[in-house]
């Protein structure tokens, strides 16, 4: 475990990003990029939260992986995760106050968000910490561009709109549906169709 | 918007159907996907979500106001709740295995499921939010977990069906459940303006 190959590195790190890709293959996390996805800035924004607490908890979670006994490793695990998350409440409150009123309870859930406990659980607990750092990395990119594509596709659709500036010609008629609940999982539904698409495609001969 | 001078009763249809926490609020969405592929499956996590949730509102609520705002430690509420939910959900496993052995095999693995599942938390963070005093946040929290139960338990009898029908290739399986999902967001979104919520 100790000489891991920068191959096998790299390989944590791009496994993230279409073959495991937490969104739309392991499908965890779901209510966050389905509720955070209205416009391209929310999603970008949760997208960095998510990162920045999978990447700390996986670091953390990798060092303490053999001072831990098994029997107590969820609450403390949890309580890592947790940690981070204040951290991440806290500064978006005091930095981002806009960005954290319309990410709302959505943050503080991050805690109990299956992704970061699952990866905790299933890598960060068995690696090392090289290889955990790698896999929080691509998992969080994995996770923010995927966030941020379902955005972009509900705001320039549902609004007209790109990060908030005007992208569409004056006499679009906006589809307001994709921007209400309904459109969040219609979009995710169809990029699942589209990486089926793709992996197929590409992956199997 | 819910508040506390709403009466009891809009609480409760506010929570159970406007709002419904998984098609319009986007909350738990994790095992409403993994878990709804059959009828019986999803009856029985709708009812150990109902039974955790209205217990873990209980003491939660009494957690923050007593001990958290006092102390002025509410910055430590996301850990605090959730430290107190996952003791609380072992003791609850414990007790019912005791004295309800029956109730405990019907509910099987889905109790200690549900520690992580968001919903719960959710619950206990929005009658925070929400500023709801103690009997109010017990109405809205049953509310809540009974629109939960019943999206499930449609949603698994609707995917049963959709399991015969003749679906595009690429759609077969978790794509169609969103679509299907979407539907019923759809249609849940109906609800909307109903009573000036």
């Amino acid at each position: 475990m100790s000489q891991t190959s920068s191959s096998s590195l790299w390989k944590e790190l791009t496994k993230g990003f279409l073959k495991e890709n937490p969104i739309l293959v392991i499908m965890l996390g779901l209510c966050a990029t389905l509720a955070c996805s209205t416009s391209a800035t929310d999603a970008f924004g949760m997208g960095l939260a998510f990162s920045f607490v999978m990447l700390g908890s996986n670091i953390v979670v990798a060092t303490i992986r053999k001072l831990v006994p098994s029997q107590v490793r969820i609450p403390v695990f949890i309580t890592v995760i947790s940690t981070f998350v204040t951290i991440v409440d806290y500064t978006l409150k005091a930095y981002f106050p806009a960005l954290s009123q319309s990410l709302g309870v959505f943050v503080p859930l991050i805690v109990v968000n299956c992704i970061v406990m699952g990866r905790a659980e299933a890598f960060s607990s068995k690696n090392t910490v090289m290889a955990s750092l790698m896999d929080g990395i691509g998992m969080g990119i994995g996770f923010t561009v995927i966030i941020t594509v379902i955005g972009m596709i509900r705001e320039v659709i549902g609004n007209g709109m790109l990060f908030g500036h005007q992208v569409m010609p004056a006499h679009y008629q906006p589809f307001l549906i994709l921007i209400l609940p309904p459109g969040a999982f219609l979009v995710i539904g169809f990029l699942m169709a589209l990486h089926r698409k793709i992996m197929i495609t590409f992956y199997k001969p | 918007m819910i508040s506390n001078d709403l009466n009891i009763f809009l609480i409760l249809l506010s929570a159970m159907m406007v709002n419904n926490i998984l098609l319009i609020r986007f909350i738990a969405l994790c095992a409403f996907f993994g878990i709804s592929s059959s009828i019986k499956t999803s009856i029985g996590m709708g009812m150990a979500v109902i039974f955790v949730m209205v217990m873990a509102t209980g003491v939660s609520w009494p957690v923050y106001h007593f001990m958290l705002v006092p102390l002025n430690l509410v910055y430590l509420r996301t850990a605090a709740f959730i430290l107190t939910i996952a003791t609380f959900v072992q003791l609850e496993e414990m007790f019912i295995r005791r004295m309800f052995p029956s109730l405990y095999r019907a509910m099987g693995i889905y109790l200690p499921l549900i520690v992580v599942n968001c919903a719960v938390l959710a619950a206990a963070f929005l009658c925070i939010d929400y500023n709801l005093g103690f009997a109010k946040s017990m109405v809205y929290t049953v509310g809540v977990s009974l629109g939960y139960f019943v999206a499930i338990v449609m949603f698994a009898a609707i995917r049963e069906v959709v399991d015969y029908a003749p679906v595009p290739t690429l759609f077969k399986g978790y794509p169609i459940a969103f679509v299907t999902a979407s539907l019923m967001s759809l249609a849940f979104l109906g609800f909307k303006g109903l009573f000036g919520l």
